[in-house]
């Protein structure tokens, strides 16, 4: 099986690291090479942050680079706009439609760009846009945009719901589960 | 069993696996989680130590007591711990030691790009480099036979993709090493008489480890059917070739990067057309091979800037690299900024609003630089906003007023220390201003000698700062809470314009430490802000502007009241305790 890609991006802060686990932890389960690669340190504090989550028969380089992902799941709609270069023709954008103002839009030395979503349309790009916080905080928690938005993720692979579950089971710890699982479910089925 | 880990994980559990029961380390990105994830096998010992030089220093000691032991650092923590290192390499080892180095190619958290492999040729210490998670572990095992076979420290040299990526291994059991500590003074006192002596043994056991370079299955070449290229490359670099060339091209994988082998090298040179050297950052391999004789391809195709990527060694092996498709849109950037309630905000904007010039330090405090608090006038390494001050104010710049160092708790015990006893033994000006949050912030929540806390969370001694800094004769040392706008205020100004040295300790733990309890989220009243922006000066990044009106973000907020502070027309207040 060829190498498929997977970029995870986002604020940091917004529980990419989470999300990849998670990731990596089901595609461990069905017996593929795997590599994730995170970003730890200054970046993480509020900076523009990428996950690379690569996943075949033998994975070799530990990133993704312009034009191979074949899917991005943007955790913010500017993050989405940073990285559509990075999609493979064909490839998907889930996008999470929360906008996060960064420090250039808050001094007002930028403008946060307006109708991302009809651009990347316009550019002929497969994006599949929903609004995970909304979702999150009917689970219970704003912080559960990242497993809403692999909840979203997961109608792109023939993983069953169990299968997820149980990976899920693995990686989150117990008292927040429940919320979890609700916020997975509330990305996959809406 | 096999799971997912990342690279440092992988060193962790080969330190474990190999029976290493000693463990000291300064955190630093990309390093840091290998002592962190050892810390949690019971089996072995582990610590923060205050420097990297400590922790070496004091995982030598634990190898001569006999205990297989590690250090771990970044690259520019191997600056601090470069002078035992030279003379360890003299000495040798009792039990094993291994040294881990991690580099940050492309500069994700980090102040140079350098290129650690020089040390392991400078020191003449032997270095290992894997290139995954698998060799991170397997190669941290192999280090200790080599320490103690050939009675030398042994580096893992890592990089922040080889850290910080996850791939699968393969977990093995524990084995328990222990040797007895023999007085001998010829191999361990390093005087000059023994010294003399040791130098040749030193050059003799380099001479026997190209040897075991030369067969070692670490250094492996990779068939390939096109003979018209052949590429030489190790660590991450050797994913990328991978990835590109697969197995069309014959491929020699170094996990030895010092000493490299002779023979092997030629041999496989005789072997291509084109010899391809591709190594990240500087050219290492490319100068042995260079030194060789040999004719190659390397750093006049292959940046010595930047951490490479599979378009990029696509892009310079001729290959047609595709891209995506690039939005028009004007997308603004998104740096790294200080948390919500970061302490260290109310502090930069007195200090920006007094017109201070601040030498700056290594920490989440660097962020003080960015606009709009553009805070900092230095940022060069762990310590040097102190130092740094002493020569800026006996030079007389800034007209000798008004100029303080900035420097966080965990950098102060650092390094800190011993620039502040050189400003009271010789006597400067300047405030030495240290961001105490108690904790190490920016590497992901580390304790220290201030926090009261070790590695492993129990209590412990704590430093404390204040008599620390009287100790060293500075009399004036006042503690200011950095919340309150206007007792930062008073402080920098009255220390700076006192002819004497000063410490202020802006005082307050990182927002985001668990026992830290947050207040409600202000309360941005539309009817009473004028759009004045006055709260934008702190640039926080849980106040906008949104129809000329200050916004508060309630996911962000933590309440710390800074803002209100500003805002001359009460439109932004505490929300009342129900």
């Amino acid at each position: 099986m060829r190498t498929n890609n997977i970029m995870i991006v986002g604020v940091g802060g917004q529980g990419s690291l989470l999300a990849s686990k998670l990731l990596g932890r089901m595609l461990l389960q069905k017996g593929y090479d795997i590599k994730v690669s995170e970003v730890h340190g200054m970046s993480q504090r509020g900076g523009s942050v990428v996950t690379y989550v690569r996943f075949g028969d033998k994975v070799y380089s530990p990133v993704i680079d312009k034009g191979e992902a074949d899917f991005i799941v943007s955790f913010e709609l500017l993050e989405a706009a940073r990285w559509t270069e990075y999609l493979k023709p064909g490839g998907k954008i889930v996008v999470n439609t929360q906008k996060i103002s960064p420090m250039p839009v808050i001094t007002g030395a930028a403008e946060y760009p307006q109708g991302l979503v009809e651009q990347m349309n316009a550019a002929g790009l497969n994006v599949d846009a929903i609004d995970a916080l909304t979702l999150a905080e009917q689970a219970g928690s704003a912080k559960a945009v990242n497993i809403v938005l692999m909840g979203r993720l997961s109608r792109c692979f023939d993983f069953t719901e169990e299968e997820w579950m149980d990976a899920i089971e693995k990686s989150v710890p117990a008292k927040f589960l429940e919320l979890n699982k609700a916020a997975f479910r509330l990305g996959r089925n809406a | 069993m096999k799971t997912l880990m990342l690279g440092n994980e992988a060193v962790a559990r080969g330190l474990f696996e190999a029976g290493c029961s000693f463990v000291s380390s300064y955190p630093g990105t990309p390093s840091t989680e290998i002592t962190e994830c050892v810390a949690a096998y019971k089996e072995v010992y582990a610590e923060w130590a205050p420097n990297e030089k400590v922790a070496m220093e004091a995982a030598f000691g634990a190898s001569l007591a006999g205990k297989r032991s590690f250090c771990a650092m970044k690259h520019v923590g191997l600056n601090v711990a470069a002078d035992p290192l030279f003379t360890i390499a003299y000495t040798g080892v009792n039990a094993g030691m291994v040294i881990g180095v991690a580099d940050d190619a492309g500069m994700h958290s980090s102040q140079n790009e350098q290129d650690s492999r020089h040390y392991a040729r400078a020191s003449k210490i032997p270095m290992l480099e894997p290139s995954d998670s698998a060799e991170a572990l397997h190669f941290t095992k192999l280090a200790y036979e080599l320490s103690e076979q050939f009675d030398t420290p042994v580096f893992i040299k890592m990089c922040t993709r080889v850290s910080h990526s996850q791939s699968i291994v393969e977990l093995g059991e524990r084995i328990e090493v222990s040797k007895t500590y023999e007085k001998n003074p010829q191999k361990y006192i390093m005087m000059p008489g023994n010294a003399k002596r040791r130098h040749p043994v030193v050059e003799e056991r380099t001479r026997l480890l190209q040897q075991w370079a030369e067969t070692a299955d670490i250094n492996r070449v990779e068939e390939g059917s096109d003979h018209s290229i052949g590429i030489i490359t190790s660590s991450t670099s050797y994913q990328y070739v991978k990835e590109v060339c697969g197995d069309t091209y014959p491929v020699m994988k170094l996990g030895m990067i010092w000493p490299l082998p002779v023979q092997k090298i030629l041999d496989f040179a005789k072997t291509v057309e084109t010899l391809v050297i591709v190594e990240e950052l500087d050219s290492f391999i490319e100068n042995h091979c260079r030194q060789l004789g040999l004719t190659c391809v390397g750093k006049e195709k292959f940046p010595c800037i930047d951490e490479f990527s599979q378009n990029l060694i696509g892009e310079k092996l001729g290959k047609c690299v595709q891209s995506g498709t690039k939005l028009n849109a004007a997308i603004p950037q998104r740096p790294p900024v200080m948390c919500a309630g970061c302490p260290h905000r109310g502090l930069f904007y007195t200090l920006a609003k007094n017109k201070v010039t601040a030498l700056g330090d290594i920490g989440c405090y660097t962020l003080g630089a960015v606009p709009p608090l553009a805070a900092l006038d230095t940022t060069i390494c762990m310590g040097a906003s102190i130092s740094g001050l002493h020569g800026f104010t006996k030079a007389g710049g800034a007209d000798g007023k008004k100029t303080v160092a900035v420097i966080g708790d965990s950098t102060f015990m650092h390094s800190g220390m011993t620039g502040l006893v050189n400003m009271a033994y010789n006597e400067s000006g300047g405030t030495v201003i240290i961001v105490d949050n108690s904790i190490t912030g920016m590497t992901g929540h580390q304790q220290n000698p201030t926090t009261g806390y070790n590695l492993k969370g129990d209590p412990c001694t704590k430093v404390d700062l204040e008599t620390l800094c009287r100790a060293v004769g500075i009399r004036r040392v006042r503690v200011v809470d950095p919340y309150d706008l206007a007792q930062c205020d008073a402080a920098i100004k009255e220390e700076t314009a006192a002819d004497e040295p000063s410490v202020i300790i802006s005082r307050r733990p990182c927002a985001l430490l668990k026992y830290v309890k947050h207040n409600k989220p202000i309360i941005a009243d539309a009817d009473k802000c004028v759009g004045c922006k006055a709260c934008m000066k702190i640039g926080c990044p849980a106040i906008s502007i949104v129809d000329k009106k200050a916004r508060i973000d309630n996911t962000l907020c933590t309440g710390c009241g800074v803002c209100a502070q500003l805002c001359k027309f009460d439109a932004l207040a505490a929300a009342k305790e129900v």
